[in-house]
């Protein structure tokens, strides 16, 4: 069944007119990923599914409620959590004093656990408990975003270009989680600039192209086909 | 010597009120992006309300005082709701243009409500009068006396400091410390992350215009204990000079604004006593145009860290 379900959704910057009619689903238990050119609308696409920009008309439902009116400080204790495009952890802050932000939401009691239980995931955080966020290396900074974002313990992680800006050996340490995280039981979205790794790590695929989606099917079948490998995997 | 030392606390004590003004000044930049230029005006809105309670309805000072902070907490969410969040979005000309009218607006208001005359505001502390140590610290007229007489610090400088003090420590442990101050320090770092945390910026936003107008209120009271005399503009000098120590300690931190107001509060008394009685003001901005051509980003102004 269909935890995500967005469907035909208009948003606009002022006059700019940034997704024109964008429909798609994640199924519980899925990792979903969003694919396109710079520019093609895949973060305005998370940010409006996560409340952050409204869209003028069109639906999001999650759960089987609809989000349309739900700001986006709401949505966190539905059960989704965005990890922004740039990470945007909390510069200024502690390592976890940006944990405990990501357990807002949750019971004060619950957080040192799921604190805990995010050292455990990711030993690098535990190192750093007191280090100021700023600090972090890249690749650190990208793990505690995505810790913080699990903090809330999550149905529907989104991930917005988690492995921009790192070295291969980085980039494939994300998707390791990334996978982890799946099998954990968490459904993903996910949007990444390195398509062959999206794809081969997805259950399905959609492509994104100028605010429009363009192709969509299974992530092995898009992998495969010639269109896609010429657009997107450089061949 | 004796001299420099009552010259340095009668800074501490001017310098704590500017610390306290410049708090709300910081606070309200730091998390709603915005210049309150009419935060001074607050200030003087809080001493009217204490004076009137005190010398028209025979409220005890104390209470006075309290019901000063409640009157300009309500105030200042007020203010938030009416007249800056429904400019969230509009540039930041506009928003300064605004506060400057509601600037106008509330020393209009107290014009027409309490007169344009001076009001000597009434006493607020009473020390009793006593001797201690033997002799050498003698309390009396509201005046400490030490070292054989020659240091004195009236009882208005004495609460000045430690209230300042109080408020120094209450908001450093509230802001590091407490889930809703963490949530502050989110807002002023990054609006679009902390809602993403769950956080509320709306009243995130509206709980730090409370506060910054509490404390407005605080320093009304303060001021007029020591300079007592009320009148609609009362406000506005020291407001403008708690800006300026917002800026010297980099606007937007709240140890700068602390260690800004109590600086310029010590630097103008210094230029006073030492340079000139009516340079003391021009002295202190001549110390924040050099602080900021060195430092432009102010004594403590936030060095962001970014990374690709
Ligand atoms: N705040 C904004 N104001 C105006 N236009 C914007 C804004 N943010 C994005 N856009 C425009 O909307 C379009 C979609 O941008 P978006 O950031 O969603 O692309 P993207 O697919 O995530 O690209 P990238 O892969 O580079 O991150 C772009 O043309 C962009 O210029
Ligand atoms: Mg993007």
């Amino acid at each position: 069944m269909s935890l995500l379900k967005v469907d035909d959704i208009h948003v606009y910057y002022g006059a700019i007119h940034a997704i024109k009619g964008v429909s798609f689903e994640v199924n519980e238990g899925e990792i979903v990923t969003l694919i396109g050119a710079n520019g093609a609308g895949k973060s305005t696409t998370l940010n409006t599914v996560a409340g952050l920009l409204k869209p003028r008309s069109g639906l999001i439902t999650f759960d089987g409620k609809p989000l349309n009116n739900v700001p986006a400080a709401k949505t966190v204790s539905l059960g989704m959590a965005l990890c922004p495009e740039g990470r945007r952890i909390f510069q200024q802050m502690t390592v976890k004093e940006n944990l405990e932000m990501g357990g807002y939401t949750r019971p004060a009691k619950e957080v040192p656990a799921s604190i805990e239980e995010m050292f455990e995931r990711f030993p690098r955080l535990k190192e750093r408990e007191k280090q100021i966020a700023g600090t972090l290396s890249g690749g650190e900074q990208q793990m505690l975003a995505i810790a913080r974002a699990m903090m809330s313990k999550p149905r529907l992680l989104m991930l917005d270009e988690p492995s921009m800006g790192l070295a291969p050996i980085l980039v494939e340490q994300i998707f390791d989680i990334i996978k982890e995280l799946h099998a954990a039981g968490v459904t993903i979205l996910l949007i990444e600039q390195n398509a062959q790794a999206a794809l081969s790590v997805a259950d399905r695929a959609y492509v994104m192209e100028t605010g429009n989606i363009t192709m969509e099917g299974p992530a092995d079948e898009l992998l495969h086909n010639d269109d896609v490998r010429k657009a997107y995997l450089g061949d | 010597m004796i001299s420099l030392l009552s010259t340095l606390l009668n800074g501490l004590s001017l310098g704590s009120v500017y610390a306290i003004i410049a708090l709300g000044y910081t606070m309200v930049y730091g998390i709603a992006k915005m210049l309150n230029f009419a935060h001074g005006d607050v200030i003087m809105i809080g001493a009217y309300i204490s004076f009137s309670a005190i010398l028209y309805w025979n409220v005890p000072p104390i209470l006075g005082f309290l019901l000063a902070m409640l009157v300009c907490t309500v105030l200042g969410i007020v203010i938030e709701r009416l007249a800056y969040k429904p400019l969230r979005q509009a540039t930041s000309l506009a928003v300064l243009i605004t506060a400057i009218g509601i600037s106008y607006l509330l020393q209009n208001g107290a014009q027409l409500i309490w007169g344009a005359n001076t009001k000597a505001f009434p006493t607020m502390v009473s020390l009793p009068n006593a001797t201690l140590f033997g002799g050498s610290i003698t309390i009396s007229n509201n005046t400490i006396s030490l070292l054989g007489d020659q240091l004195k610090i009236s009882g208005n400088m004495l609460v000045t400091i430690l209230a300042c003090v109080v408020i120094m420590v209450a908001l450093t442990l509230f802001i590091n410390k407490t889930k809703m101050g963490k949530a502050m320090r989110c807002v002023s770092e990054d609006k679009g992350a902390a809602e993403l945390m769950g956080v509320d910026v709306n009243k995130t936003i509206s709980l730090t215009f409370a506060i910054g107008s509490a404390l407005a209120a605080v320093a009304g009271v303060l001021l007029c204990t020591s300079y007592p005399v009320l009148q609609p503009t009362t406000g506005a000098m020291p407001g403008i000079k708690a800006f300026t120590a917002a800026v010297f300690g980099g606007i937007g931190s709240i140890p700068g604004a602390m260690v800004g107001g109590i600086l310029l509060g010590i630097i103008e008394k210094l230029g006073q006593t030492y340079v000139s009685d009516q340079l003391g003001d021009a002295f202190a901005f001549a110390v924040l145009i050099i602080v900021l051509l060195v430092k432009p980003t102010g004594l403590m102004g936030k060095k962001v860290h970014e990374k690709v």
